[in-house]
């Protein structure tokens, strides 16, 4: 049962990620999927996690779960849940914190569900995997959580099967699955990206909700800033494989420090005058096969100078903000 | 709100102005499109026990009006199956309407005939979300390029070779890559390999569906803005489709809004941002997230999205409407002009 919170670790926070390095031996070479990844998440709050397509952040998820799977490896760094380093668990320890104390939500919901099993079967089955209690107790306890995540008349849901549901009920469900045992960290992969706006807009608001009241942590990943700056407390921002800024979410991105995250933030339709040409990053995102030797942005960076030939690192250039960058837009934050 | 803010604000911002009376470049009047969704063994076998079991009918385009003037931007938006893609396949002549008329320069296409239909239908060109689906994967780029243009008369199998740079070259691609398939390229590169491709034929109307959705941000902004850049060089017509409300108000001159099948809204862009008028329009506007948004509670529409296989009666967004009343349930509202340029569809403006 849930013994994890004791009065020695309360204080650490829920997640503190450091260095972590996660790479996939492949015939093709090292994929250096994530290679350098670091943050804090506290008791209770938001952290988005942010960056296009490729830069590791599913890698990221999956490594703090321990499901990264052969070829891939934790080659370094450490994880610390509540102040203990996962990589010391067990595979049978990790087993009991997974879906207990720390649970995932994906992109796809019916990687949570078992599309043969109606609702209240897997639900029922997910409490009493980490709890002894009383089916009725059980089925009380999924009836709340589906109320939770905003769906009307949870007892009569509760009898549906997984195809009966729209997609984005179907999400909501893998979510109140997630909330069963009360979990003191959510990883959530993409999860409203393939929802429609007004369905997105229904979950977030339940998600805000939930973390306030129930002081789970939560890193939410996608690559959509939009949804970060509504949502989040603070931000990590990756780029090929690490994390090259973060930060309070409000201050990020008002006044980013790093030119990735500056170009990122430029080129969003919203901050551009309507009809005119959008501020773009120019050239592509390099291969995690052969990186660039130091600075992996250099090749695209409008403030690259020579010492961007070393490899910087994640530097806390002012409280609480820290930027992988030899040359920050300080100067704007100082304007501000 | 007010009529004179609204003309103000058309004429500060708008680039170019549009006349109602001119002849429209595409009009559709009427256009419903029906779907039979085919029955599956289960329900089959129902029917044969006796079971009254029917096929269903899905009306994705439910008697839809739009016109597109020449060298206006359209943006269509809406959720997820609500008959955008099916309107935009009708608007380029790859889907027939099952009824209604579908007008190109004033002339009904059903009425035309030989080489003016095939140019008029040359002349129309889709671009699609999924860059990779939509590229036959075992024909060199040179090939996907250069195939119609070829086959069209466009150009020679002399001239092959340059009129594929040159279309390559004009999506930002390099020739140098021609040989190579769509497999070696990325996904933004993928979608200029679809641009190149559809700008080949040379065609004057471009229905873009959903064409940045699967880009990261970085390279959506580098493909909006060669969309932005090919409308001025080559002075093209666009009917943009998307779901991202920040990316149809920075290009759109005009912006159409669909629910279930049916137009709610059309206004001019800037109108549509600071007074839309549908109440359906309104809530879509609240829930879109915002990067200028700080720890806010997000607003929210209640309920689901309804099947279209079984709409609700008289206006079809009345479940989740926070005004409905009576006469909603029952009596499905006009689209009619409440402003200049703006028409809505709901009862509401009546009771004014
Ligand atoms: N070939 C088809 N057969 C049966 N039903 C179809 C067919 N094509 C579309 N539909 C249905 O018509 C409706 C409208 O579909 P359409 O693809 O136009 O939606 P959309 O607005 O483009 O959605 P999205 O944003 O998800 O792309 C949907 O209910 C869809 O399931
Ligand atoms: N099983 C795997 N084998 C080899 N490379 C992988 C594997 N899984 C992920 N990668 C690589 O790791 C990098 C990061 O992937 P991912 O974390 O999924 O990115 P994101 O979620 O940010 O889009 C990518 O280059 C991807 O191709
Ligand atoms: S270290 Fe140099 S190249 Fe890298 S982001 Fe900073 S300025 Fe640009
Ligand atoms: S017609 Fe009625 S239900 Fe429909 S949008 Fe207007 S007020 Fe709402
Ligand atoms: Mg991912
Ligand atoms: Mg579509």
């Amino acid at each position: 049962m849930a013994e994890t919170t004791t009065a020695a670790t309360a204080a650490a926070p829920t997640l503190e990620v450091r260095n972590l390095q996660t790479h996939f031996f492949t015939r093709a070479g090292v994929v250096r999927a994530v290679d350098d990844v670091s943050f804090t998440i506290g008791r209770g709050k938001v952290l988005g996690l942010v960056g296009e397509s490729g830069s590791g952040k599913t890698v990221t998820g999956f490594s703090i779960m321990k499901l990264v799977d052969p070829p891939g490896r934790i080659v370094g760094g450490s994880i610390l849940f509540q102040g203990k380093d996962l990589a010391t668990r067990s595979e049978e320890e990790m087993r009991n914190l997974r879906g207990n104390r720390i649970a995932m939500i994906f992109q796809d919901p019916m990687m949570t569900l078992n599309p043969v099993l109606r609702i209240d079967t897997q639900m029922i089955e997910t409490v009493q995997a980490h709890e002894k209690v009383s089916e009725a107790d059980a089925r009380a306890r999924a009836r709340d959580a589906l109320g939770m995540v905003g769906i009307p008349s949870p007892d009569e849901r509760l009898k549906s099967y997984p195809h009966q549901f729209s997609g984005g009920m179907r999400q909501r469900v893998a979510i109140a699955i997630a909330l069963l045992h009360r979990p003191d960290l959510i990883v959530a992969d993409e999860p409203t990206t393939a929802l429609d706006v007004t369905i997105q807009g229904q979950i977030l608001a339940e998600v805000q909700k939930l973390c306030a009241t129930t002081g789970t942590a939560m890193l939410w990943i996608t690559h959509d800033l939009s949804v970060v700056a509504g949502l989040a407390d603070d931000i990590a921002v990756m780029y090929a494989g690490r994390v090259v800024e973060f930060g309070d979410v409000g201050e990020v991105l008002d006044k980013p420090l790093h030119p990735y995250t500056h170009g990122l933030i430029g080129s969003v339709p919203s901050r551009n005058k309507r009809g005119e040409p959008l501020r773009q990053i120019p050239g592509m995102t390099p291969s995690l096969l052969n990186l660039p030797e130091g600075c992996s942005f250099r090749a695209r960076c409008p403030r690259a100078a020579a010492d961007c030939i070393v490899m910087p690192e994640l530097h806390p250039w002012l409280p609480q903000r820290l930027a992988r960058c030899h040359h920050p837009h300080l100067e704007e934050v100082a304007a501000a | 709100m007010s009529q004179t803010q609204m003309q103000s604000q058309s004429q500060a911002e708008a680039p170019r102005v549009f006349t109602e009376t001119e002849t429209p470049m595409v009009e559709l009047r009427q256009v419903s499109r029906r779907f039979a969704k085919k029955l599956d063994i289960a329900a089959k076998l129902a029917r044969r026990l006796g079971a009254d079991v029917r096929e269903e009918i899905v009306h994705a385009v439910d008697h839809v009006d739009l016109r597109v003037r020449k060298g206006e931007v359209v943006g269509l938006v809406g959720e997820s199956g609500c008959g955008k893609s099916t309107l935009g396949r009708i608007v380029a002549g790859i889907l027939p309407q099952s009824e209604g008329q579908v007008l190109w320069n004033g002339q009904d296409v059903s009425t035309m005939q030989g080489e003016a239909a095939k140019i008029g239908k040359l002349r129309r060109q889709m671009i699609f979300q999924d860059p990779y689906a939509s590229l036959n994967p075992r024909m060199r780029v040179a090939d996907i390029v250069g195939e119609a243009p070829l086959v069209h008369g466009l150009t020679t199998r002399a001239n092959f070779d340059t009129y594929v740079d040159e279309q390559m070259r004009r999506a930002g691609l390099d020739p140098a890559f021609k040989r190579r398939y769509p497999h070696q390229f990325s996904g933004g590169q993928r979608q200029r390999i679809g641009i190149a491709r559809a700008l080949a034929v040379a065609p004057e109307f471009i229905v873009c569906d959903e064409a940045v959705a699967a880009l990261d941000v970085s390279i959506q902004a580098q493909i909006l803005n060669l969309f932005m850049k090919l409308r001025r060089d080559l002075d093209l017509t666009y009917l943009f489709i998307s779901h991202d409300l920040g990316v149809v108000e920075h290009l759109s001159d005009r912006v159409v809004i669909m629910y279930l099948g049916r137009v709610v809204e059309e206004a001019p862009t800037e109108r549509v941002f600071s007074g839309a008028n549908h109440p359906y329009t309104q809530s879509l506007l609240a829930s879109v997230p915002r990067i200028g948004n700080r720890k806010r509670a997000f607003a929210t529409v209640k309920g689901e999205i309804p099947s279209p296989l079984n709409p609700p009666p008289g206006c079809h967004f009345h479940p989740r409407c926070p005004h409905a009343f009576d006469r909603c349930r029952v009596e499905v509202p006009k689209l009619r002009e409440i402003a200049p340029g703006q028409r809505s569809a709901c009862h509401l403006n009546d009771a004014a």
